[in-house]
């Protein structure tokens, strides 16, 4: 405040305290400062707000003066604004007296203790188990549905998210893979060269990729891709309503919206998955050729000899249950958003961090079955 | 016209602005002038071009013709820096109320207060309870925008809207979607924030009934024309406007020709 508006003149039995200029919020900070500052020195008697000279006020000026007016209650001091123009009553007259005082106190605020918020999420982790269920129950006799009559599925929109997860996704998959089966090749070449064993190489590179770590990098990216991307749009159109009006139309959201969703990642991440293990051998003679001295021949040979029918099979088969859970959470996590813009980034959150669980659960069953029926 | 400042004038201007989206002309050569303390009313068909306009006078697009000014600055060629401070004597109402929905009433109203000022928590406190009782909505400072009806909704967007006490308060459709009852309340509020604070208001509405309630003065958008066919109290202008298009929108009153197709 460049100027202080307040001017105190004793005039014997009454205080009077000139205001002038204009109060706004930009000095209600200093002007609150100096409210305990007027009441200082000022004598028993009446005091007197003159308003004469006030130009301008807002609601944070007319804030002030009623806390003028209240601390002068609270200090027993008579009171009275004299000289006050229509325009600034008219200000004074809008706001809420009440408001100038503090706010009640607060019942029912107290902080949630250990056991019950473990409480509490437990049987919300319960609960969120049971709705995946239900959706999953819906989401697979869709499916069949789907399946057995052709013609109800929106093809239109299954070829545009195979694009979307497919081709739009083939580049960053393709280089990370490559760059995944480059390093495989390097960290195991610096054992295997010891016992002049770098042949092998070409072995580790390829079964690693295509049983285990091809399908994986691909569920991983297209969680990470289009798992969230399928989680946000629906979970956008839920809380515009979009989903509710598909019910009223008697259309069902789950076959509307997330049977292609479904269908396009089945079909796609198989491919993807095949890609990956391309693109991954590829990384791995790319060290055996140009730092372990194989042959492009060689590397070949070597990975067709070490690779089965079976492991790629296996891995096909794999990506398409990784599929369907990354799609089918995605879309759950989708239609269980409410509220505003914060549930749609939740939604698309827990669609990433669930899909790369249930991946990674999946995966693990697959291991402990494909044991068994490789032997 | 007096102002709150004591002052006579104009607190916005719109020179000759042209608006366009792609290769569709929206508006084209529209001028317009808001004078301190009025409520003007943006009225017209849908489709005209109200929001457009709007969306020029914030800031919020621009123009490729033309300037707007608020309070003497060009907003259209402003640096980053003068248009907040232009932004800070401006409050927006925006259709869809867009207050922010992971946040409490107080939390959205208190947003212009923390930003723009450096009052400490208490003062602020009060402040919103002030900005929430204006508008009716004392009590309701923790609650979310989502437990709230479409015309609470409107209420506490203006509320936040008018926490810094802007000089003109920009209103979207403010009665779009609201029952009779809560549309009127609006309409009241609206008329005791102009008289009460001297706040100008600037209301893009096609609501015939808030028109004729509030509106000091209107300007009418036209389609075709791509600018304002007509301008003056919208009660003249239902009986004696030369333009049989704005004698039609203001008496509800649709042509000949389109009673037919129907």
């Amino acid at each position: 405040m460049a100027r202080s508006p307040f001017f105190v003149r004793d005039e014997g039995e009454v205080t009077r305290l000139s205001v002038s200029g204009r109060l706004t919020l930009s000095d209600l900070s200093a002007m609150t400062e100096e409210i305990g500052a007027l009441f200082e020195g000022i004598g028993q008697g009446k005091l007197l707000m003159d308003l004469q000279t006030l130009d301008y006020v807002d609601s944070a000026g007319a804030l002030f003066l009623l806390r003028v007016e209240e601390e002068a209650a609270k200090r027993s001091v008579p009171f009275e604004i004299v000289n006050m123009s229509p325009r600034v009553r008219s200000v004074v007259g809008i706001i809420d007296r009440r408001a100038v005082a503090p706010p009640p106190a607060q019942d029912g605020l107290r902080s949630v203790g250990l056991v019950e918020e473990t409480g509490m999420t437990s049987v919300a982790f319960v609960e969120d188990i049971a709705r995946s269920i239900t959706f999953g129950g819906s989401l697979i006799s869709e499916v069949v549905l789907s399946i057995l009559r052709p013609s109800s599925v929106r093809w239109g929109d299954v070829l545009l998210y195979m694009k979307k997860v497919g081709v739009d996704g083939l580049p960053i998959l393709g280089l990370i893979s490559f760059l995944l089966g480059l390093i495989i090749a390097f960290m195991s070449s610096l054992q295997l060269k010891q016992f002049g064993a770098n042949m092998y190489v070409a072995s580790l590179v390829a079964i690693a990729m295509v049983r285990e770590l091809g399908p994986i990098m691909t569920a991983i990216l297209v969680a990470g891709r289009s798992g969230s991307a399928f989680a946000a749009e629906i979970g956008t159109m839920k809380v515009n309503e979009e989903v509710d009006a598909l019910v009223t139309m008697g259309f069902d959201p789950v076959r509307f919206l997330a049977i292609p969703k479904v269908f396009a990642s089945i079909l796609v991440v198989p491919l993807l998955t095949f890609f990956s293990d391309l693109f991954g051998i590829l990384g791995g003679m790319t060290v055996g050729v140009l730092g372990l001295d194989l042959t492009i021949h060689t590397y070949a040979q070597q990975t067709s000899w070490a690779l089965e029918v079976f492991d790629v099979v296996s891995g096909v088969v794999k990506s398409m249950v990784f599929a369907v859970l990354i799609a089918g959470i995605g879309c759950q996590r989708g239609f269980q958003a409410s509220g505003g813009a914060e549930a749609v980034g939740n939604a698309t959150t827990s669609a990433v961090v669930a899909g790369l669980f249930l991946i990674i659960v999946a995966d693990s069953t697959f291991a402990i079955i494909l044991n068994y029926v490789r032997w | 016209m007096t102002d709150r400042n004591g002052g006579d004038g104009k607190v916005v201007e719109v020179e000759g602005l042209s608006a366009r989206y792609g290769d569709d002309v929206v508006l084209q050569d529209v001028s317009l002038d808001v004078f301190r303390g009025e409520i003007l009313v943006v009225a017209g068909a849908s489709g005209c071009g109200k929001s457009t306009l709007l969306r020029h006078m914030i800031g919020l697009s621009v123009p490729s013709e033309g300037r707007v000014k608020i309070d003497g600055i060009d907003i259209t060629v402003a640096s980053e820096k003068t248009l907040r401070a232009v932004r800070r004597d401006i409050g927006v109402l925006f259709q869809s109320s867009a207050l922010l929905g992971s946040m409490t009433l107080a939390e959205n109203v208190a947003l212009p207060l923390s930003e723009f000022t450096d009052l400490p928590a208490p003062v602020i406190d009060m402040m919103i309870r002030i900005k929430l009782s204006m508008v009716g909505l004392e009590g309701y400072e923790g609650h979310f925008p989502a437990e709230l009806s479409g015309g609470m909704k409107k209420r506490a967007g203006i509320a936040r809207a008018m926490a810094l006490d802007p000089k003109v308060l920009f209103l979207d459709e403010p009665f779009a979607g609201l029952d009779p009852i809560t549309s009127v309340e609006l309409e009241m509020l609206i008329k005791k924030l102009n008289g009460g604070m001297g706040t100008t208001m600037v209301i893009v509405s096609h609501e015939l009934e808030a028109i004729f309630n509030i509106a000091g003065r209107i300007v009418m958008l036209d389609k075709d024309k791509k600018g304002i066919i007509a301008e003056g109290d919208p009660r003249v202008l239902r009986e004696h406007s030369p333009d049989e298009r704005v004698r039609r929108f203001l008496s509800r009153k649709i042509e000949e020709k389109d009673r037919d197709r129907m």
